[in-house]
């Protein structure tokens, strides 16, 4: 058995500034472990720029934010292992990977860090009727092929999904040379971020159906033609509103799946809505010792909040080794409610909190000039006015510890009230 | 005048900006800009709108086949497809640091296409790949 003080798995910008982080606090024995050939995660695929704004108050591409990390996490000396999955963990903190070099490993962590980030919904997740030619790919598995492998996926394209990765993929296959037919979106709203409708699809003159869905897909070998139509309230295809488009590609960016069949190996508690782990203000989980944090937690659409999240991750990972553990404190629930989808973290130790806390959230639809009302035990702590607020965009609102101990509460809550105009 | 309404794209936040001509020293009057930017994006893209590109190039002697690259700063949005087209053209070997010059002054732009990565050559990523080396002798 290797010993290890903190074992990062993931070397994504999550993994990469947790590790970072716990160095920074002091923690010598940190191994990080990457699957992939090289470190920096989905970043090196995000060749567009728009990374690291908040950070480093420059827009950045996905490789160059990734790079900063990387060059800091070497110049540190921090060990990390490529080419090598994890394939189990157990709730005492044991790991097992795998690599063709090293063979079978069982590592043993003080504490772990979990930052698998997330992976892409497929067609079967979404259930599209139709035949199965060669031609359907996920928008994310597009954006490795034509970024970093350099294959051309298509001529003519249809995108199923108007999330980022969608919006992002239809103006790079277009300025590629591919004909960009529709971007279709189920929802009566875009998922994604609105400089990206502006930059990639306005731009490039890209139409954008909103309320619809793909009812046909037709080829044997290739595909050859989709069909997508209207939909009602209820996601439900209307008759007679149906546009067939010859095409031979169709992307799926239909969302993203927190990574956690490992934390469901070690028994980790899961979030209904989320996907991700539910965590405390420390970013640990269910199981102590075991922190989480980056889209492995929730699917997050800035990076720069992931890198955020995942420092807390690492220095609190570094309490726990260093045996300034965190503790057995009073435990207050965090919930959203009416239009709050959910709130991370959904559990707070008052104990733990120096000054502030950021509680991030996502509301369920496109809401404008709207309040945040947040309440300790059913009673107003402080709220938030917002003129927009949308579902692709993750809200961020700061609780101080002077709101926090007004009263002694056992539950928070956050929800939306529209403002009278 | 009728103002016009357009989405802020100088950043992530994407406030919405109300904009109309005035006699003022700037000819714009802006409003639900979040901070400055946001007036010099919606003057700008009322009169020159400008976008920073990134695209892919060709390159050998790497893991990959493609390293990403961008302009430096941003170009007129009408130079967009001359610019892919001259990026298209070249190609070049590893090893490249992250911000080097590939094409300077791109279409007389004063802009730049850089790397916006570094790649390293396929023989030497066998030493430095990683620190699995270092480890093993560890483990
Ligand atoms: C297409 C796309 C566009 C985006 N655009 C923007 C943008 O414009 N601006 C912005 O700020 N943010 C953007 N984001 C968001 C941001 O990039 C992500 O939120 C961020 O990269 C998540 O980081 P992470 O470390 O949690 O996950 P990842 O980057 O996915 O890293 C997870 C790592 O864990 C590894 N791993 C998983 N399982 C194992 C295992 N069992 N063993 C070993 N290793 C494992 C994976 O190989 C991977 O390298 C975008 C995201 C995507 C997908
Ligand atoms: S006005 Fe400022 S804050 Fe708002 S989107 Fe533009 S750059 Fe961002």
């Amino acid at each position: 058995m290797n010993n290890y003080e903190i074992v990062v798995i993931g070397g994504g910008p999550a993994g990469l500034a947790a590790a970072i982080e716990a160095r920074k606090n002091g923690v010598k024995k940190i191994l990080l472990i990457e699957r992939d050939r090289e470190l920096g995660g989905i970043l090196q695929q995000c060749i567009h720029n728009g990374f690291g704004l908040h950070i480093f108050k420059e827009e950045l591409t996905g490789p160059e934010y990734a790079e900063r990390y990387i060059q800091e996490l070497i110049t540190m000396g921090i060990e990390y292992k490529l080419n090598t999955m994890v394939i189990e963990i157990t709730k005492n903190r044991q790991i097992t990977a795998i690599n063709t070099i090293d063979g079978i490993m069982h590592i043993q962590g003080k504490a772990i860090i979990l930052a698998m980030g997330c992976r892409e919904r497929t067609r079967g997740a979404v259930r599209i009727p139709g035949t199965r030619p060669a031609g359907i790919l996920t928008a994310g598995m597009a954006q490795r092929f034509v970024n970093m492998e350099g294959y051309m996926i298509g001529k003519r394209i249809i995108i199923l999904g108007s999330g980022d990765i969608g919006l992002i993929m239809a103006r790079r296959l277009t300025l590629e040379g591919a004909q960009v037919l529709a971007v279709a979106e189920i929802m009566p709203f875009s998922g994604g971020l609105t400089r990206n409708i502006v930059q990639c699809l306005e731009d490039y003159n890209i139409p954008l159906f909103l309320s619809h869905t793909v009812v046909d897909i037709e080829g044997q070998d290739r595909v050859k033609a989709v069909t997508i139509a209207k939909v009602d309230k209820n996601s439900i295809p209307i008759k007679g509103t149906e546009k067939r488009f010859e095409c031979d590609t169709l992307l799926l960016s239909v969302g993203l799946i927190p990574e956690n069949e490992l934390s469901k190996c070690a028994g980790i508690e899961l979030d209904k809505v989320t996907g991700g782990s539910i965590v405390n203000e420390s970013m640990e989980t269910s199981i102590e010792g075991i922190f989480a944090c980056g889209n492995v937690v929730h699917v997050h659409d800035l990076v720069d909040w992931v890198t955020e999240e995942s420092k807390r991750a690492g220095k609190s990972a570094a309490k726990y080794v260093k045996g300034e553990s965190t503790g057995r404190y009073k435990v207050i629930n965090i919930k959203g409610i009416n239009g709050v989808r959910y709130v991370i973290p959904q559990l707070l130790r008052v104990k733990n909190i120096t000054e502030s806390i950021n509680l991030m959230m996502r509301v369920d639809n496109i809401y404008k000039n709207i309040k945040f009302i947040v309440k300790g035990n059913g009673q107003k702590i402080k709220e938030i006015k917002r003129a927009h607020v949308a579902p692709g965009e993750i809200e961020t609102i700061k609780i101080t510890l002077n709101e926090l101990t007004y009263r002694d509460y056992n539950e928070i809550s956050v929800e939306i009230v529209k403002e009278e105009a | 005048m009728e103002p016009k309404d357009m989405i802020c794209i100088a950043c992530p936040l994407g406030c919405r900006l109300s904009i109309y001509e005035d006699n003022s020293a700037e000819g714009f009057i802006v409003s639900g800009n979040k901070c400055l930017r946001g007036i010099d994006y919606a003057v700008k893209e009322m009169t020159n709108p400008t976008r920073v590109l990134t695209t892919t190039v060709k390159i050998s002697k790497a893991f990959f086949s493609r390293i990403p690259v961008r302009t430096n700063g941003a170009i007129p949005k009408s130079l967009i497809y001359e610019a892919m087209k001259l990026i298209n053209c070249i190609e070049i070997q590893a090893p490249v640091r992250m911000g080097q010059v590939l094409i300077k002054n791109i279409l007389d732009t004063g802009v730049d296409i850089i790397a916006s990565r570094s790649m390293y050559e396929r023989e030497m990523l066998d030493h430095i790949k990683d620190s699995t080396f270092e480890v093993k002798k560890s483990l």
